[in-house]
């Protein structure tokens, strides 16, 4: 179908993919700014995270028989449990050094998680059956829409959703922006700091987990799927700033949004139109679109 | 600078080391010792940490390696203009890099590193996924066959001497103690009166440059340059190399490039070849956790204790 020469039906296929991408994007900046709010660390261990969510539904799945929807809820406890081991055992040492430190050790625990299940999978990547619930998908008038793309935008903007809600409106999330204000005083109030800190940054993980969950049926599950998301996803942060839950998410789906449309429009430029777009916001707002200090 | 007992013992062991080891082996540990060098400029003596240096390393190797194949230089005009070339990219991103600071300059230039990957990933005159092979080494100053693996050693060791020596020049000129008073102090120096993104800028540009003469010459010891060398993979290991030596020390990327170049060389060959990212990832876990300075700084330290 055309419409002014243009071809809806790319078009608009296009569009879908970037918001799914755009899903991934959020996730993950999300993740990355909670733990950032809290602790002022990126954690560089995210995107293997992610990929230890797929993964582990993978595994799930194959060795267990554990299903998509019981693998939906377990995989990002048990990442997020990966994450508060990680925080509590190796970010938590060197939390009083320069920050940078604690860049280049989740950056080790990277090269580590993904060295090892490259050892033991290959690189080649697995396959991972859409759940039987979500095959098939529903003819628009515009587009095909298969069901577990529309199930991925729906459930990351709930989770995305959510999660600015729990920080945002609620007690605990007080706590957390608090937190984030002024830890020592939080403190001299009796509210346990540390714990606070292991849950935010077991939070931040479990949410990169639940991703790569989600990612596993419709990307193929292999060791470099976090990596390269995770370096895009740093483009993202950067042009978004991390000062606002809200700004990330947004910030997320709308560079996936921005990376489907180049698609469409000039493919060549697909894989570098994000890093272009941080170019320009470094130029025109160099704090980032809703950061607030440099 | 003056040349202490210990620069000239170095010295004596790099003139003499080919005749022991494989020359190419060495070249390779010089060039490697070069790019780390230049890393550490950024790193150790403004307190910049880039995580994307492979972008230079990976464009001084590309455009030397395309002009010794289609524009019939010589061996040093290529390399110049392959500096040249990582130079102005360094001046490019620096220009963006240095509006932030701290964790977001690293995600910046690794972002910048990347974009410049998928660019050469592209674009038809890198040879894409192949990458160029068959570089010739050509005659250097039309004079000096290079092909002989002992005389590209010996000029491979000239080059070194020289970036080593203008880093070395770099840190001790007034402009470098700027550089370490932002270090030390950024407010301070603003206050000061300096213009910190300008200074943070140049040493951004130097320090590109010479990874750039780096991944030159490598291209011409390898006769080859891939993407490998632009890859994020190729940023972090000189953050490594950095670090396992020492960062802000003269020799420690020196040492550093040593230990991990053998380490590696040591490693593909046996059967732990597999294990090459997972040793590398636990010995940048263990650098961080509990010996942050470094070889050269753990034994600055280790002296300082005993003797000082």
């Amino acid at each position: 179908m055309t419409f002014l020469g243009i071809n809806l039906f790319g078009l608009f296929g296009q569009l879908l993919v970037g918001l799914i991408n755009g899903s991934f994007y959020a996730l993950l900046s999300l993740g990355l700014a909670i733990i950032f709010g809290l602790l002022k660390i990126i954690n560089f261990a995210q995107g293997a995270m992610y990929m230890l969510g797929a993964f582990f539904a993978w595994m799930a799945l194959s060795y267990f028989g554990m299903n998509y929807w019981v693998a939906l809820v377990v995989v990002p406890l048990v990442v997020g449990f990966i994450g508060i081991l990680m925080e509590r055992f190796l970010v938590r040492p060197i939390a009083h050094e320069d920050h940078l430190y604690s860049l280049l050790l989740t950056f080790g625990v990277a090269l580590m998680l993904q060295g090892i299940f490259t050892h033991v999978y290959g690189s080649s990547g697995l396959a991972y059956a859409i759940p039987e619930e979500l095959k098939g998908g529903t003819r628009l008038p515009f587009m095909y829409l298969p069901n577990y793309r529309a199930w991925i935008i729906v459930a990351s903007l709930v989770v995305c959703g959510l999660t600015w809600w729990l920080v945002e409106k609620t007690k605990l999330g007080a706590y957390l922006r608090a937190g984030t204000e002024n830890p020592q005083l939080m403190q001299a109030f009796g509210i346990n700091v540390p714990l606070i800190v292991t849950l935010t940054f077991g939070f931040g993980v479990a949410l990169a987990g639940f991703a790569g969950v989600m990612a596993a049926p419709v990307y193929s599950v292999s060791p470099e799927m976090g990596s390269n998301l995770l370096i895009v996803v740093f483009a993202i942060v950067v042009i978004g700033g991390m000062g606002s839950i809200g700004g990330a998410i947004l910030t997320g789906l709308a560079m996936g949004v921005i990376e489907g449309l180049t698609k469409y429009l000039y493919p060549e430029a697909s894989t570098t139109v994000i890093f272009l777009v941080m170019v320009i916001v470094l130029l025109l707002k160099p704090s980032g679109l809703f950061g607030k200090e440099a | 600078m003056k040349l202490s007992k210990l620069h000239i013992a170095l010295l004596l062991v790099a003139l003499v080391a080919p005749f022991v080891l494989y020359p190419v082996f060495l070249a390779k540990i010089l060039c490697f010792a070069l790019f780390a060098c230049a890393f550490n400029l950024l790193l150790g003596y403004v307190g910049l940490l880039s995580f994307g240096h492979a972008a230079f390393l990976g464009t001084g190797g590309y455009i030397t390696g395309w002009l010794m194949m289609n524009a019939n230089l010589t061996p040093e005009l290529a390399i110049l203009l392959g500096t040249a070339a990582a130079g102005l990219l360094g001046a490019l991103y620096g220009k963006l890099a240095v509006k932030r600071e701290g964790i977001y300059f690293a995600m910046v230039t690794l972002a910048l590193a990347q974009l410049i990957f998928f660019v050469y990933l592209q674009a038809p005159f890198t040879g894409g996924e192949d990458g160029m092979q068959g570089i010739p080494r050509g005659e250097l100053f039309g004079l000096i066959d290079l092909s002989d693996n002992l005389t590209m050693y010996y000029f491979v060791l000239a080059v070194f001497l020289f970036g080593f020596w203008l880093i070395n020049r770099t840190i001790h000129s007034p402009f470098g103690q700027v550089l370490k008073a932002i270090r030390e102090n950024e407010p301070r120096a603003v206050s000061l009166g300096y213009n910190v993104n300008d200074y943070k800028w140049v040493a951004f540009m130097i320090s590109a440059a010479l990874a750039g003469l780096a991944g030159a010459t490598k291209s011409l010891v390898f006769q080859l340059a891939s993407l490998t060398d632009v890859h994020w993979h190729m940023s972090g290991e000189v953050v490594l190399m950095t670090l396992v030596g020492g960062v802000g020390t003269v020799f420690g990327p020196l040492l550093g490039a040593g230990a991990i170049v053998t380490m590696q060389n040591y490693l593909s060959g046996g059967e732990l070849g597999n294990y090459i990212h997972i040793i590398m990832g636990a010995i940048f876990v263990i650098c961080v956790l509990a010996f942050r300075g470094g070889l050269v700084g753990e034994l600055q330290k280790l002296v300082k204790r005993n003797f000082g």
